[in-house]
This record gives structure tokens, sequence and C-alpha cells, in this order.
């Protein structure tokens, strides 16, 4: 397959204080086989030889299970292709000559660092709030002594695949991460291990999911179109249940837990 | 001059573990909080002893260089975890896993260390478990187990692929626990740049705070490394772009001992490399080769076939064929020697020649495809992401790509490095593994030093401290400002070469050389080319680099110089443990020491660890040994035919 | 040392302790979608029941005036009915103005390009259709509740001396203009319901897989929307006349 020449429509902002503008790039030689970081790449490295400077973008592993990478590609996340983060979307998806537009997430919960990086602390906080199971080390009993349904644990995994990329907030029209923060606690609701603490454990991450500075859901759904590992909306309604019954229909924990148990 | 004490404990294997405990010394419960740990990396092993510790009670902060402490590479682990449950009542034990463990290392790893970890094993999936890892279930509800290679037991728990995500998503969550209840600290988005020792004991860290630039120090009475691999020194691996040496190869320049930096594991089932802009390497989990069967065709002139037009009696299935017991599910060193050898006679498949197949024809007939897919879906869709092609349609190509180092840091029994109040868990250390690391056994060991080990060795570290005010330094000491200035002079020193070449062309250019001489084979000649390369190329790289952007604020490119810097000394250090260990063994394969394509371990001169000191700037390190004993596992060839 | 700000999560607990749990429950973002499902769920079964009944045209002058009798005449009901949905509909315009605010604020910035790929329109304009709605409504009030559009046919008696409703109903739609306004209103209200009665049950955490009955909310808004334009459209085709229906 032949090279591709492409012209990049880019954010750039050097830091969350300034402000930022798109800039126009061109990019050339790019393999079809190469990924759009590795695109990302080639143009960063054409920009060092004219001794401007790289643009930043987070990634890691580059297989598509850290979540670091993110992206806005030509108006979608992650580029659009079902169940594929930017780490593993390839440039056999674009033709020669076409012009690709790439923008950071944008939410207010997820203000720009440099370029297309952006803070996702919130989603560190909103766990930290509750999105644990309080089982220190060392209390566990034997793995077989509890039973789960097979189908109970499948319905938790598929919840618990999200790698909190963030796509869901950038896709909203309403930065809301419901997705996100349903789809943790589906996945330990679905677990009869996240039985005890269910009811305290969803009203402390919604309030710390409201606190955050995310917008509310308005059932579109973008969210769940643009979520790489394929989390539906299911979670989101399991949570809206568990959310009525804690806030209306059980006790408010008075003492919060002090992390040792 | 370093000491080596491993301080194995007294007693029977099974009983060291006990004794061990029981013999330490305990921080009295009121005391613990007044303890400061620092911990460096938050994947299974950093996450888990930071969050473990904090439960505790001590006071911790913990450190990572990614956005989150969730993004540690640990989560791209995919087959899954050992343990010696025996809940498939095949004839696993605590004892066979200890036997396997260390006959997968080539005998050469610490017996002691095994045997503990094969202990603990079965604490990891109760604990994990517990915590809300959804591990596949059989369907009543009890845990399922897959094979893996190097073992004739089903021993493996997993989580569909996705092993290590969930593992780590559990670790994560413990730690984010403990953030909330404000009994860590965390620093995310930050580098560790130096480790801080004063008066002979590790008393804390410089970081580099990536997002402000910003230097700083932090006081501590104990470190805890837990930073992985350096896989990354061969520019292409599995390993996860930030995945550095950094932190590790700094404490081993402040006096901390290397141990056998020429141990990297190879891993037999990758995506091939498609071209000169490739930037990593992505795994097929080894748990494919429980029903894909690996082959290439007999004859070098099929190989430009399409697979379909290859007859059954010209394909040649080479695991099954030499090593029959074991056939696809051979150790991981093994399998990927084989795939090298195949493919140097010019049978290899793809482009360049570099692949071989790994067939599901005959599990898709016998088990249909609903079942494969059921198994390995997302395994298989990233492969059709990543080539194109459909593998329940072709064969898969794969080739083999490094992966894992078993080198690291040497620790002695309580997991604590050459530097006291250092210690060193997980993949950074040089491990259990010895010479080779078997499959869904990395995972176990991080959250074996993580959970069960670290709690009770600082502990007794802690505990033997003169007083909790005694020992510990100010940041503002002079230790602490003579660390800050040699790491700000280095940065200033990568800011203003403004040279012409990029940073990742010296890394791939670095890649290449070790990859060639210090890769799958390697031999004296190979090694001396690569001895002679990496100096000349590490020059170049301080006269001809080009690191754009600012010191004082978010700066990617100098993060990576830095790290690039530090592997352009390591690679070094590598070569050097290499070429003097005149033997194959593991992931260790001198070209020199074969019997029939095997490896020859040469335990009268060999049995031993290497543990590189540093001995300053632009002088030969020095190597010292640990002798190691098999008093519980016969020394033997390793043998899977 | 170790100073940073660790405790997000804990100053998030301590303004929480000021409210009491209902007020921290109705203004929680997922309390807001209740109550949004909740309130527009009623003003639809509302909506519902008001066809139902102008669905009497049909039957005739009689049938249509005697039923509008029994409504007019029911005092104790009809006010408490008309104070709840006074209060029904002002709680959904304020939690939904609410929510729109902190959506945008949500989202400060736009994308140079974005692509929405299975949310609707209908569903992106929720805010516009729903004061749209509300103004059609105020509308609707003032011509046939409080009589000031048309005043001629406003509380004319039948041969019963009853209100003759049916008289005016058909003089309003004889008017063209009139019967714009209406099918304009019928229009904004089916895209508003479109979107919301397929978002009640997942709001609520009713949906269940099996019975995706979300997916009927835009059928349900075509219902209704045939169902209110039927009588008019009848009108001004002639159908029902002064004198009669047929």
């Amino acid at each position: 397959m032949s090279d591709l020449n492409l012209t990049l429509h880019v954010w750039r902002q050097r830091n969350a204080k300034s402000p930022g503008k798109m800039v126009t790039y061109k990019v050339t030689g790019v393999s079809t086989h190469a990924s759009f970081l590795e695109m990302l790449d080639i143009l960063n490295e054409q920009l060092t030889a004219k001794g401007e400077e790289p643009i930043a973008f987070d990634h890691d592993c580059r297989e598509g299970i850290c979540g670091m990478c993110s992206l806005m590609i030509n108006g979608r996340p992650h580029g659009g292709q079902r169940a594929t983060t930017t780490c593993q979307l390839h440039m056999r998806h674009f033709k020669n000559g076409d012009e690709i537009w790439i923008e950071p997430w944008r939410a207010e919960a997820f203000p720009v660092i440099k370029d297309l990086c952006v803070d996702r602390t919130p989603f560190d906080r909103v766990i930290a709030a509750g999105g644990f199971i309080t089982a220190n080390c060392g209390s566990a009993p034997d793995a077989n002594d509890i039973l789960i349904p097979k189908e109970s644990a499948d319905d938790s995994m598929d919840a618990a695949a999200c790698i909190a990329c963030g796509a869901c907030v950038a896709a909203c029209p309403n930065g809301s991460a419901m997705l996100f923060v349903a789809a943790k606690l589906a996945h330990l609701h679905r677990l009869p291990q996240g039985q005890p603490e269910r009811m305290h454990r969803t009203q402390a991450m919604v309030t710390a999911m409201d606190a955050a500075g995310f917008g509310n859901c308005s059932n579109h759904y973008e969210c769940e179109a643009a979520c790489p590992k394929d989390i539906k909306r299911d979670v989101m309604a399991l949570m809206n249940r568990d959310y009525a019954k804690a806030a209306l229909a059980s006790r408010d924990r008075e003492t919060k837990s002090d992390g040792s148990g | 001059m370093l000491k080596l004490d491993a301080r194995v404990p007294g007693g029977p294997i099974e009983q060291k573990w006990a004794n061990a405990r029981f013999e330490m010394k305990l921080v009295n419960p009121a005391n613990k909080r007044k303890y400061k740990v620092i911990v460096v990396g938050s994947g299974l092993a950093g996450g888990a002893a930071a969050a473990t510790l904090a439960e505790l009670g001590y006071d911790v902060a913990c450190f990572c260089f990614q956005d989150s402490p969730r993004r540690a590479h640990s989560i791209a682990a995919q087959g899954g975890i050992n343990a010696a449950k025996n809940y498939q009542n095949d004839g696993d034990s605590v004892h066979r896993l200890f036997y396997d463990t260390v006959k997968g290392g080539d005998f050469r790893a610490r017996e002691a260390n095994v045997h503990r970890l094969a202990e603990v094993s079965v604490d990891i999936i109760d604990q994990c478990a517990a915590m809300g890892v959804p591990f596949a279930r059989e369907y009543g509800g009890t845990l399922a187990n897959r094979s893996f290679g190097g073992a004739q037991v089903s021993r493996t728990f997993y989580a569909r692929g996705q092993t290590g995500q969930q593992l780590l998503l559990g670790v994560y969550s413990a730690l984010e626990r403990q953030i909330g209840a404000g009994k860590v600290t965390m620093f995310s988005r930050t580098e560790m740049l130096d480790l801080v020792v004063d008066n002979g004991r590790a008393v804390g860290i410089v970081a580099r705070d990536l997002v402000t630039g910003a230097i700083t120090s932090h006081a501590a009475h104990a470190v805890v490394l837990a930073t992985g691999g350096y896989g990354n020194v061969y520019y292409l691996s599995t390993n996860a772009k930030g995945c550095n040496v950094t932190a590790t190869y700094r404490a081993y320049k402040r006096g901390a001992g290397f141990g056998n930096p020429c141990f990297t594991q190879i891993h037999p089932t990758c995506i091939p490399v498609s071209g000169d802009f490739q930037s990593k390497l992505t795994l097929m989990s080894e748990s494919l080769r429980n029903d894909g069967r690996v082959w290439v065709p007999k004859s070098k002139t099929d190989t430009a076939k399409h697979p379909d037009q290859i007859a059954e009696d010209a394909r040649d299935y080479y695991l099954e064929r030499k090593y029959p017991a074991f056939g696809n599910l051979s150790p991981r060193d093994i399998a990927s020697r084989a795939a090298k050898e195949v493919c140097d006679e010019g049978r290899g498949v793809g482009p360049g020649g570099r692949g071989v197949y790994l067939d599901f024809r005959d599990a898709i007939a016998r088990d249909t495809e609903e079942r494969i897919r059921e198994r390995y879906g997302n395994l298989f869709d990233m492969y059709e992401r990543i080539t194109g092609e459909n593998p329940y349609r072709l064969p898969m190509r794969i080739y083999p790509a490094v992966h894992y180092t078993m080198g690291g840091l040497w620790v002695d029994y309580q997991l604590q490095t050459t530097i006291p109040g250092l210690f060193c868990l997980g993949e950074a250390n040089f491990s259990d593994h010895g010479a080779n690391r078997l499959g869904a056994s990395a995972l176990m060991q991080g959250l074996a030093d993580g959970y069960f080990i670290i709690p009770y060795t600082l502990g007794d570290y802690l505990a033997r401290l003169a007083g909790v005010n005694s020992a510990i330094a100010s940041p503002t000491s002079s230790a602490f400002a003579a660390s800050e200035d040699l790491v700000r002079a280095r940065l200033d020193r990568l800011m203003n070469v403004r040279g012409s070449r990029s940073i990742d062309s010296f890394h791939k250019e670095l890649g290449h050389i070790m990859w060639e001489h210090c890769g799958m084979a390697r031999s004296a000649e190979s090694l001396k080319t690569a001895l002679e390369a990496i100096p000349k190329l590490r020059e170049e790289f301080w006269r001809d680099v080009t690191v754009l952007g600012d010191r004082d604020s978010f700066n990617q490119s100098l993060e990576k110089a830095g790290r690039v810097a530090d592997f352009l000394e390591f690679a070094e250090l590598m070569c050097k443990d290499a070429l003097i260990r005149e033997e194959s063994c593991g992931g260790h394969f001198r070209v020199e020491h074969q019997i029939d394509g095997e490896a020859k371990r040469d335990d009268d001169r060999f049995c031993h660890a290497a543990v590189w000191e540093y001995a300053g700037e632009g002088k030969e390190p020095v190597r010292h040994v640990e002798p190691l004993a098999f008093e519980n596992v016969k020394l033997a060839t390793r043998s899977y035919k | 040392m170790f100073a940073r700000d660790h405790a997000t999560a804990r100053g998030i607990r301590v303004t929480e302790f000021h409210m009491t749990w209902l007020v921290r429950y109705a203004r929680s973002s997922i309390g807001a979608k209740h109550i949004m499902a909740v309130t527009g769920l009623l003003l639809f079964l509302f909506a519902v029941v008001h066809m139902i009944g102008h669905l009497q045209m049909f039957g005739g002058r009689d049938m249509y005036n005697t039923y509008a009798h029994f409504l007019q005449s029911l005092w104790e009901v009809k006010w408490p009915v008309r104070a709840g949905l006074l209060v029904l509909l002002i709680v959904h315009i304020i939690v939904a103005l609410g929510l729109v605010a902190k959506n945008r604020a949500a989202r400060p910035e736009r994308y140079a390009k974005f692509k929405p790929v299975v949310s609707s329109a209908a569903g992106r304009t929720m805010a516009f259709t729903g004061l749209a709605v509300f103004a059609f409504i105020a509308f609707h009030i003032i011509h046939f509740t409080v009589g000031w559009v048309q005043p001629e046919a406003f509380h004319t008696l039948d041969a019963e001396k009853r209100w003759d409703a049916y008289s005016m109903f058909v003089i309003g739609f004889q008017n063209p203009a009139i019967y714009g306004v209406y099918f304009a209103g019928m229009v904004l209200l089916a895209l508003h319901l479109g979107h919301g009665a397929a978002s009640w049950l997942q709001s609520l955490g009713l949906r269940h897989p099996k019975y995706p009955v979300d997916r009927l909310g835009p059928l349900i808004a075509f219902g209704l929307f045939v169902g209110y334009m039927a009588p008019p459209t009848a009108v001004l085709v002639g159908l029902i006349r002064m004198n009669g229906v047929g």
C-alpha cells in the first residue's frame, strides 16, 4: 500500500492558562500500517527536524488497555471506529490527501494541560469516594467460598472493562461522566462482594461526580457509541435505580470509612 | 564494596517464611502513622504495597508518571495469574508451583524466595476475589482455570483476556480508598529522578512534577521502588511507551546492586513488526497457545504461498515435533528460540520472513468458532484491528518480541536492596523468576510482593530503626540539596545540547543494537560489537540530541530524553553481564553454549546471581556474585520433551 | 511533607452534611433526572387523557359538550388538577433550566468538529422544544380556557344551556391560522415527547433489555400527534362541521 500525505488541524495550547488555537500541519509519508499515534510520532519527528516543539499527547500502552490515549478525531472520540482506542486506530482507515481535525477532550472537569493532554484526575476522585470494596489485605475468605454465577461474573466483567479514557465525557454534549461512574458501580454491584456497601457507594460516587463539575445525563447515549470498551447504557439504568433506593429508601451512613476498615 | 547477604531464614523450605515472620520485629500500631514510606510506581506491586502499608497505618506517598495510578503497565497483562489452589484436582500443590517456577527459571532464582511466592499465591486469589476482581467462573459459581506455558496443571486464574487490568483495578481501588481516607498522598504525573541516600540509608527521592517541571524533594523512613522492567532498552517491546529503567538505574548509581541485567524475556507470540515507523509491539496472550497450533512450511519455497494452499503434510508443527510433552505450551524462552530458528532457516512467513503461523483452524473445527470467540474474542479483535486480517479465517502471524525483564535491583529475602531502607518489588527487582519467567507468574509476583511480603519486611526494617524521629532526614538537608542540584544540572545539560537528531532516532538505534547483538541469541562477538557501538552512540547523543520546549513546564520530549539517556548507559551494563555469563540459561542464550540447539547451562561456573556495583563515572562496574544453592529442587537439565 | 490536596473527597462530604437528605437528593444530578422523568411522565399521562377527551369531537356536539360540562362541573377536582399540573410544569421547567445551565457549564468550549452519531436532533433540542411547548400551552390556555383569542366563540351556550365547547372547537379550527399554530405546537410536543418518552424508563432505572419499550418513544410521540391533530384536521377539511360530524 502506498504512503499517505495528510493535512492535520491540531489544537495547540501552551498550558492550562494560555489560550489555544487550531494549527494546520502537513505530514508526509505515513504508512497505512501505522497506527494513528505513530502518525503523530512521524509528524512530531518532522516538527522536531524543523525546530518546532512536538505536539504533546497522552499515550502509554498503545495496545488499547491503559486508557491514557484520547483525542477527538474528526469530531469523534478515538476516531469513531467501533470499540477502538486511538492507539489501536490504524491509518488504513484514511485516504491519501485526507484532512483530519484533532482536538483534546473538551469538558470543564477535564482542563487542558497542554496541546492535546487533559487532566482526568476527577475520575480518580470519584473512585476514591467509593469505587472500592472495603476488604483489607489479609481478611479474605477462600475465593471459592463466594459462589458467583457465571452470568454475574460475565456481566460484572462487561462493566469492569472500562479503561477510564474519558471518551464518554468527551462525546457527551453535556460533558457528563455517568457512563464511567455507572460502569464502576455496575462492576461492583453485579457481584455479591459489592452488596454490603452498595447504597453508600452509589451515593458517595454520585456526589463526588457532581462535585467534580461533570454535566448531567440527557439520555443521548453518545457515550455508549463512543466507548472503546463497548460499555452499555444498562449500567446507567442500574445506577439511576440504585441512586433512588439509596437516596430515598436507605439509612445514610453516619460515619465515613476511615480507610482502615 | 557491596555486601551481599541474602538473609535467608533457617529451617526447612516450607518453614522459612513462617520462621521469618515470627522473627520480625513489629511496629506498635500507634507508632505506624509516624513512619513515612515512599512508594514509587503504582502497578500491581507498588499500588498493592502503598494501599496495604496505608491499611496498616503507615504514612504513605505514592508516585507514578502516568496521569492516574490505574494506568500502570500491569494493566496490559492479558492471560492470567498462577496460584497453587489445586481447584482442578489435577495434582497441583505449593511444592509443584515452586518446582515449576525454579525449573522454568532454569535454576537461576533463589529457592527460598520462590517457595514463599508459591505459598502466598493462594492468598492472592482470595484477596483479589474479595476485592471484586471478576475472575472467570464456572456455571456453578466456582472459579475457572486455564493452562499456561511451562506447566502441566491448570492453575491460571483469569478475567477474559484482561486479567492484568482487572487485578490492577483491584489494587487501584484499594489505593484510591486510602487516598480518599487521607492515608496515601498520591503524586501522579510525577517522575522520580534520583534516590537520596544519607548516612548509608535511603531517606527519600527527588522527583520532577511533569506538569509544572518543578523539582521536589520527598523524605521518608524508607523508599520502595516498584517501577517495572527495562524492556524498552530494545525500543520495540511489548512494554508501554513510558516504561523505563530510570528509577532503578538511578538507585544503582546510588549504590544499589543490579542483579542479572542480561536476563530478558522474549515472548514468542507477538504481532510481527510491520515497518520502521513502528513504536511498539503488541502481545498476543500466551493463553492462545492452549488452542492455537504453531507452524511454518516445511519447505522454504512454500513461505510465500497462501496458508490454505499448504497441505497438512507440508506443514511443520515444530513445537509439537520437538517438544512432544509440552508441545505448543512450551515455555517462552524455548518457544521463542524455536521460532527464531525456523525463521533463520528461511522458513518464516510474512513480510521479511520474520513470522510463524499460530493457527486456530483445528480448534475452530473441533470446538466451533463460537467457543473460540468466547475464549479469545478480544484478542482476535485486537489482532484484526492491528493487522487488518481476520484470524478466524487466516492463521495469525506471530513473532517473538521483548516482553519482560527478569533482571533488576538485587534484593535479599526481605526484598531490601543493598542500600538499607531501599526496597524493590515486582518486575523491578531481580526477581523470583531466575533466567526465565513462566507465563502468568508476573502478576503473581507483583501482588505477592506488594500485598503479602513488603508489609511484613518493611515493618521489620522500620522497627529496627533507632527511633522514629532520628531516622528521617529533612527534605532540605544537604543530601537532598545535592541531589536536586544534580537532577537540575542533568536536565539543563539535556536541554542545552541543541543538536540535530531526534530523541527517538537515538532510542531506535540503541534498540536495534540491542536486538541484534543482545537479543534472543547472543555471542561473545555480538556482545563485543554492542559494547563498542553503545558508548559511541551515547557520546553522539550528548553531542547531537535535540530536546525542544522548556525545562520548567510540561515537556514530553525532556521526559523521553532523560529516559533514553539512562537506557544508553544501562544497555552497556546489560551487554557486560551477558558477555561474562558464558553459559546459556533461560532467556539468556549464548550461541557458543548449546547442545542440539538447546541451552547448555554451566552450573559449575555460573550457578549464581550476578550483582553489579556502580563504581563511578567512567569506571568499570564491579561484578559480585550471590551463589545459589538448590537443596529442594535438584539441579537438572531442563527438558520439555 | 506529603502535603498535597488529597482530601477533595472529604471536602465533598463536609458540604454534604449541611443539607438534608431530601434537598441533597433533589440537587443531585440523578435526583434531577428522576424529577424530570416523574414530572414528564405525569404531564405525558395528562396529555394522553386530554387527547382522549378531544377525540370525542368525533362523537358529535352532544357527546363533546357532555364531556366538557362534566369536567367543568367537577370543580373540587378541576382546581386541584389544574394546580397540580401547574406545579408539575413549573418544577419540570425550573429543574430543566437548572440542568441546561449545569450542562452548558460542564462543556464550555465547543469542538471545532463534532459529529454526534446516535443522539437525535429532538434529544439535543429538548430545551428549545420544551420552552416552545410551554409557550404553546400558554397560548392554548389563553385561547380555550381564558378566551382572549377568539372571544366571539367563547362561552356560547348549546341547546341544553351548557357552554358550547363543540362550537368553540369548530370555529377555532376552521381558521387556518389557528390550525397552523396548533399544528406547530403539536410538532414541537411530539419532538419533545419523542425523546422524553424514550428517556423516562432509563432515567428511573426501569429500562429492561428484554423489554426495550424505550425504543417506542418516537412511536408514542407520533401516536399522540395523530390523536391530537385528528379532530382539528377533521374540522379543517370539513368532516366535523357546526351542524354535525361526517
